[in-house]
């Protein structure tokens, strides 16, 4: 017997992605993770509503504090999405299915980010009926002023965390060093560049928090775009280079 | 487009890590129609061979193809062949069914094929309802061979898939795999026990550190009665046996035992002009001693190994 194969090699890209998006909702911890990363905008905007002085109650301060919580957990989807592949061993299952790892890794990185936009979009939802609610039950400023670039850069951090996550996640390609890694290092990179006095100057370089801390103010310099971009490049960028070539030239293995 | 003869075919597969050899030169073929029995010890290169052929682990040298086709050029490859290299390997939160409804979401199959599966692997809706970290392993191997199955493979490619199931589930297995077979589709399935694959295999392949020791078709492998040769030239002996269609095992203090009469195996050296040093009846031999003596050299890690399982 005889047979012909004909076609584009793996799968389509709509259904990986499709798959992917399933896999980060599936599981009791992934469905967990998730009620957690929205339930929290939500929880503190009411908690500002309860303790916050009413002349600070505006939408710019709401959206502060629904996207700075955001910035540190949801980079953890990004990391969970990719080491659940090693650390729950499913890759064998996976890249079976579809063996162009590129791929797969394009479908995570999509999908995640489509759950970070929708995180963005909760996150000043919850923010504008803050500042209603805080207007009307305390009688707080009730400002919206906020500007198209406020919108922006909230989008550009949040995002640029999820990315951080992935590159985390395929850099180490296990969940519990990706999320040491990822909670750790950056706090040792800040007290490290606060700490040593020649290093002062070159942090808001080189330090990603520190640079990203402009964008939480808006009214962005190009300067600080620039030490934005600098920060990322060292802190997200070079080990997302590095952990797609692991990824792509790993051994896939049960145990 | 590619017509191939042999549903799998694995050309000299060879891999290193750093010094040590865990696959050399490792060749065969497997046969649409048949069911080919994957034997060895475990830490043999069974599985390192596996993940060769389907992409999962990057050879030191020589390539494999299934159907025709490196694994990864496969346009859907699930469509094309099952693939079960370790039923464990499952997020432990996630429902049987769910396991098939990924695979059916990546494949573009209907709701109705997860349930056909189901079905024909024996998983009942509430057991398909349950958490693979409840599952027993017998229940992992079923839903793993019905994740193999869901896009209606012509070839499987399965790893230890008897492990775990009880002799009613390894009775099962055995008519499935004997069903593919005979509708015409082509089996590859690895064991660590001669007996389990004896019943079932119509070809075997017997790996031995890294090597393989012996192929061919199981009846002439099982044959006791044989004729053990010798040549200096032993590479052109076997090219011999291989033209006139003899199969033969190596022989661990060298030389050749064929499961054919003595004047079979003169004949084919004679035609290839190839002089024998050596002729005679073997003693025993045949594929049980091989594999016994593969295994005595295992049988430490073969017990630590059960035990884990």
């Amino acid at each position: 017997m005889s047979t012909a194969t004909t076609g584009r090699p793996g799968v389509p890209f709509g259904r990986q992605l499709r798959a992917e998006l399933r896999k980060l909702t599936d599981t009791r911890a992934g469905r967990w993770l998730l009620a957690v990363i929205f339930a929290v905008m939500p929880a503190v905007v009411a908690g500002m509503l309860v303790v916050a002085k009413p002349a600070t109650l505006t939408y710019s301060q709401f959206v502060n504090v629904t996207s700075s919580p955001e910035r540190i957990i949801l980079p953890i989807l990004g990391i969970l999405t990719v080491t659940t592949e090693w650390s729950q061993r499913t890759g064998l299952l996976t890249f079976t299915l579809e063996p162009n790892r590129r791929r797969v890794l394009l479908a995570k990185g999509t999908a995640t980010l489509l759950l970070g936009v929708a995180v963005v979009a909760v996150g000043f939802l919850s923010a504008a009926i803050g500042n209603v609610l805080g207007a009307a039950l305390r009688g707080g400023n009730g400002s919206w002023s906020f500007g198209p670039g406020g919108y922006r850069d909230i989008v550009v951090v949040l995002l640029v965390g999820v990315l951080q996550g992935l590159a985390y996640g395929m850099l180490l390609l296990s969940s519990a060093a990706a999320i040491v890694v990822y909670y750790v290092v950056p706090n040792l990179s800040s007290l490290l560049f606060t700490a040593v006095s020649g290093l002062k100057e070159t942090a808001a370089w080189l330090d990603l928090q520190k640079a990203q801390a402009a964008l939480y103010l808006h009214d962005v310099t190009a300067t600080e775009w620039a030490q934005y971009a600098t920060a990322a490049l060292i802190w997200v960028v070079l080990p997302g280079a590095i952990g797609v070539v692991r990824v792509m030239r790993s051994e896939i293995k049960s145990s | 487009m590619s017509d191939s003869e042999n549903a799998i075919e694995v050309h000299r597969l060879t891999k290193r890590y750093g010094g040590a050899t865990a696959v050399e030169d490792v060749s065969f073929d497997a046969r649409w129609g048949s069911i080919t029995g994957f034997l060895g010890p475990n830490g043999a290169g069974k599985s390192t061979t596996m993940r060769m052929m389907v992409g999962l682990a990057r050879p030191t040298a020589g390539h494999a193809t299934v159907l025709g086709l490196d694994y990864r050029r496969l346009p859907e490859p699930g469509r094309h062949a099952g693939v079960l290299l370790d039923a464990s390997a499952q997020h432990p939160g996630r429902t049987g069914r769910e396991v098939l409804r990924v695979a059916a979401t990546v494949l573009n199959l209907p709701e109705k094929r997860v349930d056909e599966v189901l079905t024909m692997v024996g998983l009942t809706p509430a057991e398909a309802r349950r958490r693979t970290g409840g599952y027993s392993l017998g229940m992992r191997q079923r839903l793993g061979i019905g994740h193999a199955l869901l896009g209606r493979p012509r070839v499987l490619i399965l790893d230890e898939p008897a492990n775990g199931l009880d002799p009613a589930g390894i009775h099962w297995m055995r008519g499935l795999l004997r069903g593919f077979a005979d509708d015409g589709g082509s089996v590859l399935l690895s064991s660590h026990l001669l007996h389990e694959v004896e019943v079932l295999a119509d070809d075997l392949v017997v790996i031995g550190g890294g090597s393989v020791v012996a192929r061919g078709r199981k009846s002439d492998l099982l044959a006791v009665a044989g004729t053990f040769c010798r040549s200096a030239d032993e590479p052109a002996l076997a090219a011999a046996l291989r033209d006139a269609g003899l199969s033969f095992t190596r022989a661990a203090e060298g030389g050749l035992t064929v499961p054919a009469p003595a004047e079979q195996v003169a004949r084919a050296a004679m035609a290839a002009g190839v002089v024998l040093d050596e002729l005679r009846a073997a003693e025993g031999g045949g594929l049980e001693e091989i594999f016994l003596r593969l295994t005595a050299n295992h049988a430490r890690e073969d017990s630590t190994e059960g035990s884990r399982r």
